[in-house]
């Protein structure tokens, strides 16, 4: 397996031996996980294999029965989501979550809701601070909405633009709480390989212009093997195996974990792109 | 410039200030042209429209149910009748003492379960609206007056210069409330606090994945909606001079949650239009009187059917936000 070229002491994101059980099921069995700093890394694994439970356990959703969680030298394990996001880290969800009455600025706006203090009274009698404070959220909101090319539906509801742009929207929400760790899971479900096309691109882009590092949850071989710095393979809560994507691409194991033994490679890309 | 990007965004309250303007007029010019009984009306309108803005926090801003909310109107209202009534404390020193206590209780009822989602949540709000009604009747400390209730509250005053006693002067009381909570609350709509109510109010998962607090969020909305409540606990009392437990009863939680549907979750006219519907409807049509909660339910039936957001729904986008874009860069939009 080869070395990616990172040296250990600029490692983000860190889990030891992450657990999470549901009742009989363990959904994540001591998953260790490193992400370096500017790299994207993509969890990729079959149906249940338990990638959206390790994103829920990072973020804060849900407490692990074991196992630590560590962002930038810090345990954040079992820390409640708000705080998580106040840390650096902000995530996107597999079936969009945007606030669906709420306008697409309001929408953003949200990311930044970490990097405000005003409290009630100042947010009552609109105290100078408060309105620098609005001013500044309202900026970044909006240039976070100019960066994933949604400005001119800034004041549309967010329910009513077109799935593409929820995806990207959701992702610019995402950034506006200017993180150092961006979690996103399956963001180019659903979109057209054009937009797929523009996300990879967008993405790249992103790590060197925003100083972020990705974590990365993809069905899409294409943009895994686009895209991706480092590949995490999990089946049935397991790690079973991480590389290059190129190496993961034709790893034994992966394959089969996929599809089963003896399956043609053709299928392979077919069924991993079809989720 | 505005008007060609989004014309049919624009606020109706930005763009007709003639219309804003004149019915502020109407309201202080009414009272001087009617009989007593028509300012009484008015002033019970007053009142509905403050329990209905302290229900607009909780239910409408944050999508809370709750439907135990005369319970903070009681308490707002017999605070300020036993200190008033034992320890001879003025009303107006009350106003916030009863907000404090109707505020205070909120957060330590909700406190343990705030977490509790929909309709588990409305459960609890629904048994404590009845158990401080029960407590009130059953006369805890020789305090509350059991059934009868506690008399004899005095005028709100300030010294001797100025007593307020007469149906005008209370109209007046009230509706300054109501004005200045308005304002208050509209500041708070387009504040980071009202925004991170909605977005809990749309998505509570994702708006914890947003980094917002969403437990400290809503107690802060049960808190507030209870302190606004105390108030217009307050300024009944002073006005009717006796408190019952019978003026706050589950019907009464009801009356707001349907002044709040009606008129549309979350938007501050709505809540006025619910409030006049509700007060003032009952007054017109004297003859229907028996028909009163028939015609209530049709209407919250009919509206979920066809209008859903409301009589008057908030409206989003040009209206809370001018963009920076276009120069303005102003917050207070």
């Amino acid at each position: 397996m080869h070395r990616r070229h990172h040296s250990s002491h600029d490692v983000v994101l860190e889990t030891k031996g992450l657990t999470k059980i549901f009742g009989g099921l363990t959904a994540v069995n001591e998953v260790d996980l490193k992400v370096h700093k500017h790299e994207i890394l993509s969890l990729i694994g079959p149906n249940g294999a338990g990638k959206t439970t390790v994103f829920n356990v990072v973020s804060g959703i849900y407490k692990p029965e074991a196992g630590k969680v560590i962002f930038n030298g810090k345990d954040i394990t079992g820390r409640k989501p708000h705080r998580i996001v106040a840390s650096g880290i902000a995530r996107t969800f597999q079936n969009i979550r945007l606030f669906p009455d709420m306008t697409c600025l309001e929408n953003v706006m949200a990311g930044q809701h970490c990097r405000g203090t005003a409290g009630l009274f100042p947010s009552i009698f609109k105290t100078p601070a408060q309105r620098r404070e609005e001013r500044r959220i309202r900026e970044t909101a909006e240039r976070r909405l100019g960066q994933v090319n949604l400005g001119r539906v800034r004041d549309e509801l967010a329910r009513n633009i077109a799935y593409g742009s929820q995806r990207m929207l959701e992702i610019a929400r995402a950034l506006a709480s200017n993180p150092d760790l961006l979690v996103l899971d399956e963001p180019s479900s659903g979109l057209n390989p054009r937009e797929t096309e523009d996300l990879m691109v967008f993405l790249k882009a992103l790590i060197e212009e925003d100083d972020v590092t990705i974590l990365l949850i993809e069905h899409d071989m294409n943009v895994v093997m686009g895209i991706s710095d480092w590949v995490v393979v999990l089946d049935g809560g397991r790690k079973i195996a991480e590389g290059l994507p190129e190496d993961i691409y034709s790893n034994d194991q992966v394959i089969e974990a996929y599809l089963g033994k003896d399956d043609e490679e053709e299928e392979a890309h077919g069924a991993a792109a079809e989720h | 410039m505005e008007q060609a990007l989004s014309p049919e965004k624009k606020s109706f309250l930005k763009s007709q200030p003639l219309v804003v303007s004149v019915f502020v007029a109407a309201f202080i010019v009414y009272p001087f042209l009617v009989s007593d009984y028509f300012i009484d009306i008015a002033f019970f309108f007053g009142i509905y429209a403050l329990l209905g803005l302290s229900l607009n926090i909780v239910l409408g801003e944050v999508g809370l149910f709750d439907l135990g909310h005369a319970g903070f109107y009681a308490i707002g209202a017999y605070t300020t009748a036993i200190l008033n009534t034992k320890f001879g404390i003025p009303i107006l020193v009350l106003i916030p003492i009863s907000a404090l206590a109707a505020a205070l209780f909120a957060y330590i009822v909700f406190s343990p379960v705030i977490h509790l989602q929909g309709d588990y949540l409305l459960i609890v709000t629904l048994g404590m609206g009845e158990i401080i009604r029960q407590a009130l009747i059953n006369n805890p400390f020789d305090l509350t007056g059991g059934p009868n209730g506690v008399f004899g509250i005095d005028f709100p005053k300030i010294g001797e210069y100025f007593v307020c006693d007469s149906s005008i002067e209370y109209y007046f009381l009230i509706w300054a409330i109501v004005g200045l909570s308005i304002v208050g609350l509209k500041s708070l709509q387009n504040s980071r606090i009202g925004r991170a109510w909605n977005y809990i109010r749309e998505d509570e998962v994702a708006a914890n994945a947003n980094g917002i607090d969403s437990r400290s969020y809503k107690l802060l909305a049960f808190v507030l909606g209870a302190g606004l409540a105390g108030i217009a606990g307050n300024v009944y009392a002073c006005k009717l001079m006796v408190v019952s437990p019978e003026s706050f009863t589950f019907w009464e939680s009801c009356l707001m949650f349907c002044i709040v549907l009606i008129g549309g979750m979350g938007s501050i006219p709505g809540v006025l239009i619910g409030a006049a519907f509700i007060s003032l409807f009952p007054e017109i049509f004297r003859p229907f009187a028996m028909y009163r909660m028939l015609i209530f339910g049709s209407a919250m039936i009919l509206m979920m059917m066809f209008r859903p957001g409301g009589a008057w729904p908030r409206k989003r986008g040009a209206v809370a936000f001018r963009s920076l874009l276009e120069g303005t860069g102003r917050t207070d939009a």
